[in-house]
């Protein structure tokens, strides 16, 4: 459900991709400069699909001519949270515009146990289906292990 | 990967020696043709008037960079040298100028990948509260990345007299930042000689980190001269022969003066002269044609209270016009 092998969750560009190289995640970042957008680095514990708000870890990146000040803080992160999903997005101010316009994530914990699904029977023997991830029945920052 | 495996299978071995030499050959010509470096530093001598020891520094650089890279190109691999400088000189040398060449030379032999160069002083960099610091400074560094960051008076980042500095936090992260990245930034450290000294001093890790020391000498009468008409050229303007004798002579008094700043005084010198070149065009009226319109007279040159010191008391108006030479000093 909702997950493809290896329960690896599928948000963003490339998901269902093998995990991105460095060399060819400058590559994207270079693409995403090159088009005048300010890129981020945000990071979560909570893979719901409807979780679209992720922390943002530092400042916003504006006016920037390389990407290997992003590569740098995307370590950076990658050091503080190793068994967080990070993802860099790119977000357009140009007008008509005004949002993310690539994202993709950088780096996964190293199990992904995947989404429960919950059954709810209510009036008329009516089922109600949603999904719950597994890692999300711990508290906030103790997920993945 | 795969040429390298077809020189050592055992057929060809034999002829592989010759074959490298003939192949692997340099050509030293069409590498600088190649760079358009050479264009850049014919740029710098056409443009920047004096300044022996910094050129001859920058061709330098210059010509190990290509040299690194041509043993780059013949597999002879070697550490990316280090290119963090300082420029040590009085005001208006040419330190920011120079920074400028330096990135657009140091991209065009391929070191920096962008070749923009970020230019800040004390306030970009430290902050005014704790914690403050290090993403201040982290920023500015990032948006130097594939270029040089130029950091201007880099000696007020030191501050001994107050131990609990912000200054020293960001100088700490630029010292990781230059021995960790340097294939991604260059850090060029500007300022007056002996407050760089002392700077260099109390932070040996900064000095032992920066290749380059070089040293901006002050201009000779001549050679502010000479940049002088390259000033007016470029604004279309011109001296006639009298005013150039003038400004001869303006520029030996002006020397002599306190607060001289080189070619920031000349080019402020300037100003005012076409300040005054305009009132006197207003004043006489009528029409004018190109000629008067871009010529700069003695007159223009002479009013200025330079000349007038010994025999007349500055009065009030004067001083102010010639104010703007202290302003720009700091």
């Amino acid at each position: 459900m909702m997950t493809n092998i290896g329960n690896r969750i599928t948000q963003g560009q490339f998901s269902f991709l093998p995990d991105l190289t460095d060399e060819q995640i400058t590559a994207q970042i270079k693409y995403a400069l090159k088009n005048d957008w300010a890129v981020n680095v945000e990071y979560t514990d909570d893979p719901h699909p409807r979780n679209t708000y992720w922390e943002m870890f530092g400042m916003p990146m504006f006016d920037l001519k390389d990407p290997a000040g992003i590569l740098m803080e995307i370590n950076e992160c990658r050091k503080t949270f190793p068994n967080h999903y990070i993802r860099v997005t790119a977000f357009d101010s140009t007008q008509g515009w005004e949002t993310p316009r690539m994202s993709f994530i950088v780096n996964r914990p190293k199990e992904e146990p995947g989404f429960r699904l919950i059954r709810e029977e209510r009036e008329g023997r009516n089922m109600r289906y949603t999904i719950q991830p597994y890692a999300t029945d711990k508290p906030e920052g103790e997920r993945y292990g | 990967m795969s040429e390298k495996e077809a020189r050592n299978t055992p057929e060809t071995g034999a002829t592989t020696g010759s074959e490298i030499v003939g192949e692997d050959k340099v050509d030293l010509e069409q590498e600088l043709q190649e760079s358009n470096v050479r264009e850049v530093l014919d740029k710098l001598d056409r443009e920047l008037i004096g300044l022996k020891p910094v050129k001859t520094r920058i061709r330098e650089i210059a010509a190990l960079l290509l040299v690194e890279r041509m043993r780059k190109k013949v597999g002879l691999s070697a550490e990316t040298p280090t290119l963090h400088m300082s420029f040590t000189g009085n005001p208006g040398t040419g330190k920011t100028t120079v920074a400028m060449r330096m990135a657009e030379i140091l991209h065009r032999l391929e070191y920096v990948r962008e070749g923009h160069m970020v230019a800040v002083t004390r306030d970009d960099l430290v902050g005014q509260y704790i914690g403050h610091t290090a993403p201040k400074t982290k920023e500015v560094i990032k948006k130097a990345m594939g270029g040089v960051l130029f950091i201007d008076e880099a000696y007020y980042l030191y501050k001994p007299e107050n131990e609990r500095d912000y200054g020293q936090e960001s100088i700490e992260i630029l010292l990781q930042v230059m021995e960790n990245n340097r294939d991604d930034l260059v850090v060029i450290l500007a300022g007056y000689k002996d407050k760089m000294d002392r700077f260099f001093h109390s932070n040996p890790g900064m000095r032992s980190r920066i290749a380059h020391h070089i040293d901006f000498p002050d201009y000779t009468s001549d050679e502010l001269l000479a940049i002088s008409r390259l000033m007016l050229d470029d604004q279309n303007y011109r001296f006639t022969p009298e005013a150039e004798k003038a400004f001869e002579e303006y520029i030996r008094l002006r020397k002599r003066m306190e607060h001289f700043a080189n070619a920031r005084s000349v080019r402020n010198a300037l100003d005012r002269a076409r300040l005054r070149q305009a009132n006197r065009l207003f004043k006489s009226g009528g029409s004018l044609t190109r000629e008067q319109l871009m010529h700069l007279e003695a007159e223009d040159i002479l009013a200025s209270r330079v000349f007038r010191e010994g025999k007349l008391d500055a009065d009030d108006e004067v001083s102010i016009v010639e104010d703007d030479d202290r302003g720009n000093n700091g």
